[in-house]
């Protein structure tokens, strides 16, 4: 085997993977960036709905809410956004906490949270919009 | 380094104190912060559609608490940090592909990312009072 190659201290497995140190390649990276665009439109796309919410009582915020496109789209950004803010303070903890197991800890939080977050928005709108 | 010390005193890369603070780089931490904010941000996001589904008496609650002065702030804040959060974004998403890296234009996206979200913000929330009927 060429010991002196570039990579040379890799295994051969690690030459082929090509994931580098953190296992992961470049997936993190890309799925950010991924969200991150789809977020733009879906957020103006939100920001339109809920300024059509201001000032409407519950029934007709519940009637909007429930509709197809509405809904749909709610769910999109939901989706996207918890996924990315998913990623982004994964990010933050990888960065800024250095002991392994309160790490391992806000890591594990973090995906509890955005788990919770995540399943309880697609609960409500699934709910306004199938009124089970 | 005039002093020769024990091999294991290595040397340290410069931390932040170091630096002069530049408006990129307050944008940079801006772009965190805003992060984080809209990470707890989105529990109010997912009350709103609780309560929607759960009824009237739900709703109310928090129709109640956005009516009050500190609701009211946090949700200027959420929409500030949202909006600040996106245009940092597309910020970043130019700078993914290559472009704006020139002194004058990185210093230019800088401005634009701060001025767009502040007077997108405050622009909103004159059109919301507006709808509401306030005005």
């Amino acid at each position: 085997m060429a010991q002196h190659e570039q990579f040379a201290r890799r295994t051969p497995l690690g030459r082929v993977v090509h994931l580098g140190a953190a296992r992961s390649g470049t997936e993190h990276f890309w799925r950010q960036r991924l969200t991150a665009v789809a977020n733009i439109p879906l957020t103006v796309a939100v920001i339109v709905i809920v300024m059509g919410l201001f000032g409407r009582n519950h029934a007709a915020v519940a009637k909007i809410l429930g509709s197809p496109l509405v809904a749909i789209i709610m769910l999109l950004f939901i989706l996207s956004v918890i996924y990315h803010m998913w990623l982004g303070m994964q990010m933050i903890i990888e960065d800024y906490v250095h002991g392994e197991p309160l790490k391992l800890v806000l890591l594990m939080a973090n995906t509890f949270f955005s788990v919770a977050v995540g399943t309880t928005a697609v609960f409500a709108i699934l709910n306004l919009s199938f009124g089970v | 380094m005039v002093e020769t010390k024990a091999s294991a005193e290595r040397p340290l890369s410069p931390h932040l104190q170091i630096y002069r603070p530049t408006l990129t780089m307050l944008m940079s931490i801006a772009h965190r912060i805003t992060g984080i904010g809209l990470y707890f941000g989105t529990l109010i996001l997912v009350w709103v559609l609780i309560a929607a589904a759960s009824g009237p008496n739900a709703y109310a609650w928090v129709q109640w608490f956005l009516e009050t002065l500190f609701g009211r702030l946090v949700l200027f804040g959420y929409t500030w940090a949202l909006l600040h959060h996106m245009f940092g974004g597309i910020r970043h998403l130019i700078w993914d592909l290559g472009y704006g890296f020139g002194p004058a234009e990185r210093e230019w996206l800088t401005v634009a990312t701060l001025a767009g979200s502040v007077t997108l913000t405050i622009l909103l929330w004159f059109v919301g009072y507006l709808l509401m009927g306030r005005f």
